[in-house]
């Protein structure tokens, strides 16, 4: 059977792996290749990097450091970053990396969601959306690493990029984001409601049954996971870890 | 000589790393007839749609010769993904023939109706039961999975031809293999070592 998927999102900033709070005060995490080579003996199901700086800094892809990444994963992986023309996602592609994540530019040009899809095909496409959860209840998109209110509903926005192509939209929350309080569950079951294509759930992870909830309650259809697959223990000493399989799949059903 | 067929469509990036990572001796991608010629072994990769795959494919110029290599020539071949659905006759994805290398046909994941659908593509990790050894599957770790991204997949009308089934509301079709062609529906280079098993027994098959 299809396992659920559960996948290290990690965030690289000057070529470094970082770890956010509220996408605030990246603390260096370490160096992205030793961190790959934990995950592949631990056999994770798949990878996602951000480069959470590229598009602040008007900068395309670090593509000399997706290059090392990408001979070293021997699992999918998604990159995510200054995504702005379709030369970039070729040039990630072309590395041997499987899918790109278009986060501020599919709010500012969302005709290139549908231009990127038609010419790579939905499943090479991620569109990700940073949300913050406002006053009364209601959410919003942010862009730019946060920085940016975007005026935007998440489920409609997610709607509306399924029509233009997207193959899966990555869900994050600004607001869980390296808490380690759990996902939005909330947030999450609204945007998989309304949408045909998988949710990767993120944001608040903090223990393994914060995937299940995210699953079988959220309606994700993957989760990912940052400050506890990349630190450990109260102290949040830094410690490569992931979870191991069997715990994974019998909290799953699987 | 490995060659993987380079006719714009598939990630050769990732299928030249794994091919490093377990020694093959030497592989490029090409799509220089010279280096077809010479290889000893093939790879047809490819991502995504039927029509656009074939397409490309007879822009290289190269069909005739690889006709040759693999159906006189019986030089190992691995499909991959879109390269195992382009080895078939038809596809209900597009209206170009395929290749034709094995009596089979492609289409689309059809669940019944009553039951909740699954979600299409097929993307994630998925067990993999092997229904017979062939070449790929040779002292293969115990439960394998491997990594599928797909919205259609190979029917086979030749059941001897058949390695492997994989579940997704119904049996499919997940390895094939005729002779020297063998052909994939999973990303055996981005499945781990279960991947690098496969891709070892290719590389070491005479």
């Amino acid at each position: 059977m299809l396992k659920t998927r559960i996948m290290p999102c990690l965030l690289l900033k000057d070529g470094a792996l970082v770890k956010t709070v509220k996408f605030k005060n990246p603390g260096y995490i370490g160096d992205p290749i030793n961190a790959i080579r934990i995950y592949n003996e631990k056999e994770v199901d798949e990878l996602i990097f951000l480069d959470i700086t590229a598009t602040i800094e008007n900068r395309p892809p670090p593509y000399k450091i997706l290059s090392e990444i990408a001979s070293e994963c021997f699992m999918p992986v998604t990159y995510g970053g200054g995504v702005r023309d379709v030369e970039a996602i070729h040039q990630v592609l072309s590395l041997g990396i499987e899918k790109v994540a278009i986060n501020s530019y599919a709010v500012e040009n969302q005709d290139f969601v549908r231009v990127a899809a038609d010419k790579y095909g939905s499943s090479t496409i991620v569109v990700s959306m940073d949300v913050r959860r406002k006053p009364f209840g209601k959410y919003e998109i942010f862009i730019r690493g946060g920085r940016k209110g975007a005026g935007l509903d998440p489920v409609e926005f997610a709607v509306k990029m399924e029509k233009m192509g997207a193959g899966e939209i990555l869900l994050n929350s600004i607001d869980r984001d390296g808490t380690q309080e759990g996902y939005d569950i909330e947030l999450i079951r609204s945007v998989t409601r309304a949408v045909g294509v998988p949710v990767i759930a993120c944001g608040g992870v903090g223990k393994i049954e914060d995937f299940r909830d995210a699953v079988k309650d959220g309606g994700a259809s993957a989760c990912a996971a940052g400050s506890m697959v990349v630190y450990f223990g109260r102290n949040r000493a830094v410690l490569i870890n992931f979870p191991e399989r069997k715990k994974l799949e019998s909290l799953l059903g699987e | 000589m490995i060659v993987i067929v380079d006719y714009g469509m598939g990630n050769l990036g990732s299928i030249l790393n794994m091919l490093k990572k377990v020694g093959a001796p030497e592989a490029m991608a090409s799509s220089n007839p010279r280096d077809i010629e010479c290889a000893d072994k093939l790879i047809l990769p490819g991502v995504g749609a039927f029509d656009t795959g074939m397409q490309k494919l007879r822009e290289t110029g190269l069909i005739g010769l690889l006709n040759e290599k693999i159906l006189q020539a019986k030089t190992p071949t691995l499909g991959i993904c879109l390269g195992m659905q382009l080895i078939g006759k038809i596809s209900e994805e597009g209206e170009l023939p395929g290749l034709g290398w094995i009596d089979a046909e492609c289409v689309r994941f059809r669940f019944d109706a009553g039951k909740p659908p699954l979600k299409i593509p097929h993307m994630g990790w998925n067990t993999v039961k092997i229904q017979r050894q062939g070449t790929l599957f040779k002292d293969m770790y115990a439960e394998p999975r491997f990594y599928f991204v797909h919205s259609y997949h190979l029917v086979s009308h030749n059941p001897e031809d058949i390695l492997s089934t994989t579940d997704y509301g119904y049996e499919f079709v997940s390895a094939i293999q005729r002779e020297n062609i063998m052909a994939t529906q999973f990303h055996p280079e981005k499945s781990h070592k279960f991947g690098m098993k496969l891709y070892k027994n290719f590389v070491e098959v005479a």
